[in-house]
């Protein structure tokens, strides 16, 4: 079975596993069955079936958006790793006077 | 929760922010779990790679950056615990934009910084359903 690296915030849905076994034969088969087994996990992986736009998956070193997405094959072998991107930003400080 | 900063690693992280005004700043925080507290240990800058023309409202990190430091992390025997950035004139509160893509169970620091001056720091937690940042109390530690 491949191994995904979960990510220290998530850890908290896994009983505090940093990395799971799971079947599949894709990206996107091995992370239905990670999310199947902690479910609590699914929102904040994917926002309907699609994976959020901040979470990526990487094989390796290389990021599935380059090679074939959640349809991306694996081998048994393969370590996978989810991270997030992370991004921030604030309010325009003039659509907010009342801040003061 | 409380979350404990040492005075000088507030320092670092109000002079990073002021240093990287009229954009946003951010980096790492490092740190451990005691009782129901959260102690922050360390801060580790990281660029911003928004967009150039952006950065004066976004701060975005490369997810290279976050494998890096959450390696060095467990590396250290410490805890990715979460990430600050600033705010620059605009209040120490998350956005719609920062509770999308926020994660639960991580710490974000937020600095105002008005008129190239940082003035507030808050902190925040997601909640599990996503709905919502909830404040944290921050102690401000003589000690680091």
């Amino acid at each position: 079975m491949a191994s995904i690296r979960i990510p220290t915030p998530l850890r908290a849905y896994t009983g505090g596993a940093s990395n799971i076994d799971v079947s599949g034969g894709t990206v996107g088969e091995a992370l239905m069955n990670l999310v199947e087994a902690h479910p609590d996990l699914r929102v904040h992986l994917f926002n309907d079936d699609e994976l959020r736009s901040f979470v990526n998956i990487f094989i390796d070193d290389e990021d599935i958006r380059f090679m074939q997405g959640l349809d991306t094959e694996i081998a048994a072998s393969d370590s996978l790793r989810i991270i997030p991107s992370i991004a921030g930003g604030g309010i325009i400080a003039w659509r907010l006077p009342e801040w003061k | 929760m409380t979350v404990r900063l040492g005075k000088l690693l507030r320092g670092r992280i109000f002079e990073q922010m002021e240093d990287t005004y009229p954009n946003e700043g951010g980096g790492f925080l490092l740190g451990e779990l005691e009782g129901n507290s959260t102690v922050i240990r360390d801060i580790i800058q990281v660029d911003n790679v928004f967009e150039e023309e952006e950065q004066y409202h976004r701060y975005a990190m490369t997810p290279q950056d976050w494998m890096r430091l959450e390696d060095e992390a467990d590396d250290r025997g410490l805890i990715l615990v979460g990430y600050y950035h600033s705010h620059p004139d605009s209040p120490a509160v998350p956005s719609e934009y920062d509770r999308e893509h926020a994660l639960p169970n991580f710490l974000y620091i937020i600095t105002s910084v008005e008129m190239g001056q940082a003035n507030d720091m808050r902190v925040w937690k997601l909640r599990a359903d996503r709905s919502v940042f909830d404040r944290e109390e921050l102690e401000v530690l003589e000690i680091d």
